[in-house]
């Protein structure tokens, strides 16, 4: 609407609309209801306004119109549970292949690493029209991404990945707030999603990357001696990572479980925790030794080991390059 | 006990806003009934949380549970059901006019219930001179997981473990320090021959209370103790 | 018309039977007990009333230009403390409650009335504690004290506030104890349970409520004190604690909570609307029992307010769905207030104004629960001003108005006087138009993007912003208004007689202001509830005191 009084946010990505279809629907029926009561009460109260001599009329009640007004909302209540529910699950599942970003916030920032290595702070550039998926954990207490011309929101979580995605659909540069209270800044910790035309994101992209996440991810896996165990042979210690990701896992234990970005992430903090069928509990733990975006380049450089990953920093396209790699890798906050 | 025909205008024990001395008591037991639903809450809090993290590190807390002393754990799991014992013969006195029996009973399990306590301190010390009390000071290194002894339990769980053990007994600890002081009442008050047959709902009452310090204990013990015991 | 030459006798009742301060601090009268803690929730509904007037200050503009940051995260923690847990969860069950319980089965007190004075002292206890911990430093936690901030980040009096908590929570559970074995236990001869006022119906299951979960958020708050005084890591991702589990353990309580809060409310304007539609309530039964499935299915739903926390989709289907299944009975309560005033005799004294504000406000905030439990909408709204709005809806355009219009009703059953009539609608007035400038400026905020808890932000959210303070400068006057009135009334007022509104319920068949034991005899009723057909036949409202 206007542009310093706006009444309704902007619609910039693939699932607004579905949001603002259903919440309009929400408001139609809402508005409808009120104005049912409002009439009732309102003619009500005007037509048996108390007047001398006129008795109220005694009336029990009447139990085929409590069951009409029950089962009637009841109908329509599920309805609004119905299309809620395949909203969310389109704003809960992300596509196959989309585009990763990882994302660690902190007190009072949001710090993000595109997968071909470009970091940014309280900005995130992603081209038009293509999937973007981001993995994100907080270094500390609970955050929320938050944006509102996109209408998604997840929040942030010390100890774990959580995951939210968009496609945008119109250029533009669009608020991201932080949406769960973490302290002082929590009003302060906000940013913007800067969405270009696929051409200009390109030229973004090619100026100042410092080498792929997934590179780094290499480069750390080789100074911390991961290698030592996990060979791609059958020979190593340790599983096999080669073509790890995404596929499920037999555990000593007798569980099976799948291997995302969390179960590396706990396989590196807490080894012990879900040790592999036929392999011993030898993994000594990463804890404190490996920061937040070490740990986000060494899921990356796992996810590269697995071939059916389009998404990858290993994809062409990559400006990464040996000299510039050695400069990346061991960063610490 | 003399005159148990004493009627409800002239029974001193009843209250101005009840109209008979029945419905004074009923509405006494239905208070301490739901008094003890709202502690089954207030505990259920916490064996929710005990759950949660049981299911997530099983096998560190059962190398956790190993260290707890068993026997001690058992002797106090025996002192409890036997105070309990007491409680019901107390009861049973004072609807019988035995007020020798009540009082002897009453403390009887006073003693039972210091017993606990002691024995309790003495296992909470045994914790504080193993560095098991979370905080700084913990440390749990280099112990294996019951029935894996080629892996060790993760400290940090095992720390988790101990908190949930210090919360749970300690505020059983505390509802027993409660229940004893409550049975000391009881006991002055039967020593002052204020029990009779006809009005004994405090007795009644406090040892619902004590059943129930009980019975939460009676949970704790496998709970806490037995995780992954074998023989 | 009140004949002034008529000599008001003033006979003995519970406020004049016994003076001194001592005799109102070591009270057992229910009644008392009632006056106490309505002066005691009263202090901190200001209390809390004054930092949300802050709050709206320091939001008139984008920049964080009043206060800083840390005290405006203060601010906006305690505001939400107080109101939550020292005014609304105590205000209707301890005040209207406490005094009408036992008046309406026809009991002389509550079953345990030094209990019930117990409970006072817990609530104080606590609310010294709250006042030390906000003056001495306060807490930034926000009310829902989420870890690990509060148990790693904050450096607020976290504890004494938990503790504060605690203490005033087992106030609450006092309150729910008596009032539940009261009702089932004391009733008077023929007082049946089909025959209870609404009222009781409403405050049985709250009690209920408070009674289940209280306990769950008192061991919560132990834990997290438990956790920061003393390290233990039980909510320390670090050590492979969990946050999530704070939040289920949090909000188990802190759902249900909210129907503590409205519940009661509920129950006021069954009473209102019958006695001024002067008719029995449509569809009695129904609204009885939807009280109960409302405490019941209250305490299924608690995750909905972790849509976006990190749960699973599956665990969000399930409570998105039952969601909407606890919206019903509320939707059923309207329609039966709504058609109870068909073919009725609707008369428009200030309770009723209330109570139509009740109606109009309690709709818009249901609705917009509606909004909150389809999935899909709450991602984009949850944590924004949105659900600032949905909740002050109920809780003060439900709650407060019901609470305002039961104190008007019972005022002159509990002082003995009357309220000057003209002001009191006047100030029903002003609190509704306040309310709505105030709060609905904030649905649209929410949806365009605001979140809450900011004392910054964009300068496109301004215009709301000012319309939202200026409503809430308007709300304050519309509440300061009946706290004049109502103490001008108990020097001032017409003395009132037994039933100045001519109304059901055995309340009403007992003097104004009552007698230390309720009733010169114990009721026998042989009557059903709300037997407005018989009061009709009777002579217009009582002007003139009734002489005895």
């Amino acid at each position: 609407m206007f542009d310093n009084f706006p009444l309704w946010p902007q619609r910039a990505s693939t699932i607004a609309g579905n949001v603002d279809a259903l919440y309009i629907f929400l408001l139609i029926v809402s508005g409808l209801m009120t104005l049912l009561i409002f009439v009732c009460v309102v003619f009500f109260a005007a037509k048996f306004r108390h007047r001398p001599g006129v008795q109220a009329e005694p009336i029990e009640g009447s139990t085929p119109l409590e069951l009409t007004w029950s089962i009637i909302p009841m109908g329509v209540f599920l309805v609004i549970f119905f299309w809620g529910a395949v909203v969310y699950f389109q704003e809960r599942t992300p596509p196959h292949d989309a585009t990763e970003v990882y994302v660690v916030a902190k007190q009072w920032m949001w710090k993000l690493e595109h997968a071909e290595g470009q970091r940014e702070i309280n900005e995130l550039h992603v081209p038009v029209g293509r999937d973007v998926k981001m993995i994100m954990t907080s270094q500390d207490a609970i955050h929320s991404f938050y944006v509102p011309a996109f209408r998604i929101k997840q929040d942030v979580l010390p100890g774990r990945y959580t995951v939210a995605w968009f496609r945008a659909t119109k250029p533009g540069t669009y608020h991201l707030f932080c949406a769960e209270y973490c302290g002082t800044q929590h009003s302060g910790m906000i940013g913007s999603v800067v969405v270009m035309e696929p051409a200009q994101y390109e030229a973004w992209m090619s100026g100042g990357s410092t080498g792929s996440l997934s590179a780094g991810g290499e480069k750390v896996f080789a100074e911390l001696g991961c290698a030592t165990c996990h060979r791609p042979d059958a020979q190593g210690r340790g599983p096999n990572l080669q073509g790890l990701f995404g596929k499920t896992v037999q555990l000593e234990d007798g569980r099976t479980v799948t291997a995302d970005e969390n179960y590396i992430r706990e396989s590196i903090l807490d080894p012990g925790a879900k040790v592999v069928k036929g392999f011993k509990p030898v993994m000594p733990t990463f804890q404190g030794i490996v920061s937040e975006e070490q740990l986000n380049a060494l899921v990356a450089y796992v996810k590269s080991l697995s071939s059916a990953r389009p998404g990858n920093a290993m994809a062409a396209g990559s400006t990464s390059t040996p000299a510039k790699a050695s400069a990346q890798g061991s960063q610490v906050q | 006990m003399p005159d148990s025909q004493l009627t409800a205008a002239h029974n001193p024990a009843l209250l101005h806003h009840f109209a008979e001395p029945r419905q004074q008591r009923d509405a006494a037991s239905l208070g301490m009934w739901v008094f003890l639903g709202t502690e089954i809450m207030f505990f259920g809090g916490l064996f929710c949380t005990y759950l949660v993290y049981r299911r997530a590190y099983f096998g560190d807390w059962g190398a956790a549970s190993k260290t707890l002393d068993v026997t001690l754990g058992a002797t106090n799991t025996a002192v409890l059901i036997c105070s309990s014992l007491t409680v019901v013969l107390a009861v049973w006195a004072a609807q019988t006019c035995r007020r020798k029996l009540l009082i002897g009973n009453l403390l009887a399990t006073l003693v039972l219930g210091t017993a606990f306590l002691g024995i309790k301190g003495i296992e909470y010390k045994e914790k504080f001179e193993k560095h098991h009390v979370p905080g700084a000071s913990f440390q749990f290194n280099n112990v294996t997981i019951p029935g894996h002894p080629d892996q060790y339990a993760n400290p940090s769980h095992a720390e988790i473990f101990f908190a949930l053990y210090f919360v749970m007994t300690g505020l059983h600890a505390l509802h027993m320090i409660v229940g004893i002081g409550i049975f000391i009442w009881l006991t002055v008050m039967a020593w002052k021959g204020r029990f009779t047959p006809e009005y004994n709902t405090p007795v009644e009452m406090g040892g619902l209370y004590w059943h129930f310090v009980d019975i939460i204990w009676i949970y704790l013990f496998p709970l806490l103790y037995l995780i992954d015991r074998h023989p | 018309m009140v004949t002034a030459s008529m000599p008001t006798v003033e006979r003995e009742n519970y406020l004049n039977k016994h003076y001194g301060v001592g005799s109102w601090l070591f009270t057992t009268d229910h009644k008392r007990i009632a006056l106490l803690y309505l002066l005691s929730i009263t202090f901190f509904f200001f209390i809390g009333g004054f930092f949300a007037l802050l709050i709206r200050l320091e939001l008139l503009t984008p920049a964080g230009d009043l206060v800083q940051a840390d005290t405006y995260n203060k601010l906006f923690t305690m505001h939400g403390m107080v109101m939550v847990f020292f005014f609304l969860v105590p205000s209707i069950p301890a005040v209207l409650g406490n005094f009408l319980v036992p008046l309406m089965i026809g009991a002389k007190d509550l079953a345990f009335p030094k209990i019930n004075l117990l409970s006072w002292y817990l609530y104080i206890i606590g609310g010294v504690m709250m006042l030390h911990c906000m003056l001495t430093g306060g807490v930034d936690t926000g009310w829902t004290f989420y870890v690990p901030f509060s148990t790693a980040f904050s450096n607020t009096k976290v504890v004494e506030a938990g503790l504060a908590i605690f203490v005033v929570g087992f106030s609450s559970i006092l309150t729910g104890l008596n009032f539940v074995v009261t009702i089932h236990r004391m009733r008077a001869p023929g007082m049946t349970w089909s025959r209870l006022p609404l009222f009781i119906w409403a405050h049985y299951a709250t009690s209920i409520i408070q009674l289940l979960g209280t306990p769950v958020i008192a061991i919560t708050l132990v834990l997290v004190a438990a956790e920061r005084a003393l390290h233990l890591g039980i909510f320390d991702p670090k050590l492979g604690g969990d946050p999530l589990l704070f939040q289920h353990l949090f909000w188990f309580y802190s759902h249900p909570a909210v129907y503590i809060m409205i519940l009661p409310s509920m129950g006021i304007v069954s009473e209102i609307i019958a006695c001024f539609s002067r008719k029995r309530i449509f569809g009695y039964s129904f609204v009885a029992f939807s009280s109960i499935a409302i405490a019941v299915f209250g305490f299924l739903v608690w995750a909905h307010h972790m849509f976006v926390a990190g749960i699973s989709v599956y665990a969000a289907l399930v409570f998105s769905l039952l969601s909407y299944l606890v919206a019903v009975p509320s939707a059923v309560k309207v329609f039966n207030w709504t058609a109870t005033m068909y073919k009725g005799s609707i008369h428009y004294d200030a309770p009723m104004l209330y109570a139509f504000g009740f109606l109009g406000l309690f709709t818009v905030g249901g609705l917009t629960g509606l909004f909150l439990a389809a999935l899909g909408i709450d991602v984009h709204v949850t944590d924004t001003y949105f659900i600032v709005a949905h909740f002050h809806y109920i809780m003060v355009g439900g709650a407060v108005m019901g609470y305002l219009g039961g104190m008007h009703f019972w005022w002159p059953k509990i002082s003995g006087r009357l309220y000057p009539e003209g002001w009191a609608k006047l100030a029903a007035l002003i609190v509704f138009i306040g309310f709505n400038l105030t709060f609905f400026p904030q649905f649209i905020l929410g949806y365009i993007g605001m979140p809450r808890r900011y004392y910054q932000y964009p300068p496109e959210f301004q215009v709301l912003n000012v319309l939202s303070t200026a409503g809430a400068t308007i709300l304050g006057v519309g509440y300061l208004l009946p706290m004049a009135y109502f103490l001008w009334s108990m020097r001032y007022g017409k003395p009132a007689p037994d039933n100045p509104w001519n109304a059901a319920g055995l309340e009403w068949k007992t003097a104004s202001p009552p007698p230390t034991f309720n009733f010169d005899e114990e009721p026998v009723v042989t009557w059903e509830a709300y037997n407005y057909d018989e009061l009709n036949r009777l002579p217009v409202k009582q002007e003139t005191p009734v002489a005895r």
